[in-house]
């Protein structure tokens, strides 16, 4: 039976987020296992659902030419500027 | 019929129908199946739970009372509720049978006289549209499925079939609430029912049965020989350890 990611919106406002996975026919029931699985403590309030075998995903060998080039680049986050004193309200 | 044994009839209704639902925890065809029965279980236990909480605050006894102590002659479901299934197929007709009449009758009782009783159905009518969708898919997905789960489904509407005019049928003693507006007149719901069931199976690619049999006495608690086993089984524990706590 295919495989499905499921993702949960938990509140209105948030982004929709990995909640996990399950298995089922077809979208429709795994729709509805979705409900029944990870949204039945009132953990949500819209779903989606995605086959796992349409996801494209990085693989554990690209993580050095993926992730490691993003270190020591302080001046990519907003801390590393010093803030002008003329500057109110951030 | 006094209002007190009409709202024990509607939670007698719900309790049978959660304990056969329940026996399908840890038998379904797979996990995820597993945990969505035994919520849908769980969403008529709660629903008699609230029944057989009113019919005590009218006068009736506990809900333990009601759910345990009570021979099946007692009970007052309707027979369609009370029966077995053979395999995944039978559950899937009998509670889309069920949830097409949950949806029309709840809705009905939701406009009840009896505020009480109006406000337990417009609870209990949201989960019936969920259940409704869910057993309406299953309905499609095994009667337009494969040769061996057509011929399974189409077996169990007509081992089934005899049992849904129970649903419809005008209890006389039940006249007095119709007319005063405090249950539904589930004689009209037939139709509409009917209209809706011959639409799913015909999407299911199922043939609707022909008109035969049909089983009747539930309210009055005359019952299959299925009851009293399942009976036996739901109250064993709570009989041979009266008071029992953990």
């Amino acid at each position: 039976m295919p495989l499905f990611e499921v993702f949960v919106r938990p509140r209105r406002g948030l982004q929709h987020q990995h909640a996990g996975s399950l298995r089922a026919q077809d979208a429709e029931l795994a729709l509805q296992y979705a409900r029944e699985i990870y949204t039945r403590r009132r953990e949500g309030v819209s779903l989606w659902v995605v086959r796992s075998s349409d996801i494209t995903a990085s693989q554990e060998e690209d993580a050095p030419a993926f992730f490691d080039p993003a270190d020591s680049k302080p001046y990519r986050d907003a801390t590393f500027y010093e803030l002008p004193s003329e500057v109110k309200g951030l | 019929m006094s209002l007190l044994e009409a709202v024990v009839g509607l939670g007698d209704d719900a309790l049978v129908l959660g304990q056969r639902l329940s026996e399908w925890c840890g038998k379904s065809p797979w996990l995820e199946e597993d945990l969505a029965m035994a919520n849908t279980a769980l969403d008529f236990l709660g629903r008699a739970r609230l029944l057989y909480g009113y019919a005590e605050r009218l006068g009736g006894c506990d809900e333990d009372a009601y759910a345990f102590q009570r021979d099946a002659r007692a009970f007052t479901n309707l027979q369609i509720y009370e029966l077995p299934c053979a395999d995944f197929a039978s559950a899937c007709v009998r509670q889309f049978l069920v949830d097409a009449f949950d949806a029309l009758h709840l809705e009905g009782l939701s406009a009840s006289a009896d505020a009480e009783l109006a406000g337990i159905a417009a609870k209990a009518r949201k989960e019936a549209l969920y259940h409704r969708r869910r057993s309406a898919a299953w309905l499609v997905r095994l009667g337009d499925g494969t040769a061996e789960s057509r011929r399974r489904m189409q077996q169990a509407l007509e081992e089934l079939w005899g049992y849904h005019g129970e649903l419809f049928a005008p209890v006389a003693a039940e006249a007095r609430l119709v007319a005063a507006g405090v249950l539904p007149d589930r004689a009209a719901l037939r139709p509409p029912w009917l209209e809706a069931v011959t639409a799913a199976l015909g999407e299911a690619t199922l043939e609707l049965p022909a008109a035969g049999w049909e089983a009747d006495g539930g309210r009055q608690g005359l019952h299959t020989e299925h009851l009293a086993p399942m009976l036996a089984e739901m109250q064993h524990l709570h009989r041979s350890h009266p008071g029992a706590r953990w």
